[in-house]
């Protein structure tokens, strides 16, 4: 029944997603911590800096930011990511282009997670002396990521689904080699079936385990 | 802390730690602190009162830069407030501060609220920081809370901790802004009598509370604001039987009628 799966690879793809999607969130939670810290910093350079990127790159499609970061960054501006092979730059200009655009999300999320801080918290900590770095670091984010556990969660989701666009740069992940299959054999509905049926699998268990989480790890005021 | 008690008369010396000369400050349009002149001595304990939005809690918030002024100058200890940056943070420390909504860090239990200071900020080794937040933490009655966290502890406890998260800094000076005032009628007494043993014991203390009986056992002097302005001083018995001014008297027979 499942002989079209014969002579693929398919949890080889499913790999390169899973491979993916984990640096790729890896990269966006940082980089997206330290751009809400930017738009809640006393420096205006850096709030502005901050603002003018999420309000572009969460506007543009990804397909484009991931088209830009192969087709700019690569072949104009000869950027190699430290790749000597082919396929390995594909994948890591992807990985950019995912961290690059996630992380505006994350920014997003974790804002309005610092936004349910109570002023008085922030206060507390800059009058027992603690710089703005430290009251940041140590008193305000980790109650901010408490309360947005979910919407990142939604996020992480939507990053996983995202990495197909990769296959739009020849990245060898789940999408790619879904289109090939439909392109070779007859049963393309089951062949979509056990693709999406894989985003599931991939997905489901994230969202449950990181909704319990954020119940388990919200604040008590 | 040592234990030796001083009388409230001789605590206060000519030695001035906390000074404040021509401050004013602006909330847009709104002149909130006018021309104050306020000297606070070593030891000595004063307590403000004043009408809603007479600018207390501003006065407060200047003297530990939460809120910066327009103009005039402040100095604690002989040093004017830096601005913003590592000095001023290193000077936040010399200044404890209780809030009327206490404020503790809602992640951290009550123990790491007291420890927290001492290490990030005092650069205090670890293990010398737990024992000083649990004999402190003792000291104002919440020793066996150590390991809760804040929203397990009823308001006073809250407040208390507080106090005791101030005091792990070794403060100069406290200030407190209504600590009571968020408090069920039945909590008011053990956070005051806190507060009346840090007295004694001749710490630096700017009290804003309408509690009266604080005012009258442990205040050297009790500072009436009204707009903004530093209206009248005056020691605290001869402020609440004989105040001069007629806006003291006339808040003075509204809060006493109540
Ligand atoms: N951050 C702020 N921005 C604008 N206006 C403010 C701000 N903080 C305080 N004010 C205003 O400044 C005035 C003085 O406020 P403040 O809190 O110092 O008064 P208060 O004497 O402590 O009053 P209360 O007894 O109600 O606590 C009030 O009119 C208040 O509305
Ligand atoms: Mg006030």
């Amino acid at each position: 029944m499942f002989d079209f799966l014969e002579g693929y690879d398919v949890l080889g793809a499913f790999w390169t997603t899973v491979q993916l999607t984990v640096l790729s969130a890896v990269g966006a939670l940082v980089w997206g911590t330290l751009l809400a810290a930017m738009r809640v910093s006393p420096v205006p350079l850096m709030r502005g800096f901050a603002n003018v990127y999420v309000n572009i790159v969460r506007n543009i499609p990804l397909t484009i930011i991931v088209l830009f970061a192969s087709l700019g960054l690569a072949d104009i501006f000869g950027a190699t990511m430290g790749a000597s092979d082919f396929k390995i730059q594909g994948f890591r200009l992807a990985v950019l282009g995912l961290v690059g655009y996630t992380s505006a999300f994350v920014c997003e999320a974790i804002r309005s997670g610092i936004n349910t801080v109570p002023m008085g918290q922030a206060e507390a900590a800059r009058a027992i002396g603690l710089n703005f770095s430290q009251t940041l670091r140590l008193i305000v984010l980790p109650q901010a990521f408490r309360a947005v556990i979910g919407p990142l969660a939604n996020v992480l989701i939507a990053l996983t689904k995202n990495t197909t666009v990769a296959s739009a740069i020849g990245v060898a992940e789940a999408a790619t080699l879904m289109k090939t299959m439909m392109e070779n054999e007859a049963q393309t509905l089951a062949i979509g079936a056990v693709f999406a049926l894989g985003f599931v699998v991939l997905t489901l268990p994230v969202g449950l385990l990181l909704g319990w989480a954020g119940k388990r790890l919200a604040v008590k005021r | 802390m040592t234990e030796v008690s001083v009388a409230k008369e001789d605590a206060v010396t000519a030695d001035e730690l906390v000074v404040l000369s021509g401050v004013n400050k602006h909330f847009g349009p709104l002149h909130v602190l006018q021309d104050i002149d306020l000297t606070i001595g070593r030891g000595e304990v004063v307590v403000v009162i004043g009408p809603s939005g007479s600018g207390k809690s501003t006065l407060c918030r200047t003297i530990n830069r939460l809120e910066g002024v327009d103009s005039g100058s402040i100095t604690i200890d002989g040093d004017p407030l830096p601005a913003e940056g590592r000095a001023l943070a290193r000077l936040r420390a010399d200044v404890g501060m209780v809030f009327q909504s206490f404020n503790l860090f809602a992640h951290k239990t009550v123990l790491e609220n007291v420890v927290l200071g001492q290490v990030k900020v005092r650069k205090a080794d670890r293990k010398r920081a737990e024992e000083k937040a649990r004999a402190l933490l003792d000291r104002v009655g919440v020793g066996a809370q150590a390991d809760k966290y804040p929203a397990q502890l009823s308001g006073g406890q809250q407040q208390r901790v507080a106090i005791a998260r101030a005091l792990a800094m070794d403060p100069k000076v406290m200030l407190f802004d209504e600590p009571t005032s968020a408090l069920d009628p039945e909590m008011i007494n053990e956070v005051l009598e806190v507060m009346q043993q840090l007295a004694q014991e001749g710490m630096t203390m700017v009290v804003v509370t309408h509690e009266m009986g604080f005012a009258r056992s442990a205040a050297n002097r009790v500072v009436f604001m009204a707009d903004g302005r530093i209206v009248e001083q005056a020691e605290p018995e001869q402020f609440f039987s004989n105040p001069r001014s007629e806006r003291a008297r006339d808040f003075l027979s509204k809060i006493l009628h109540h």
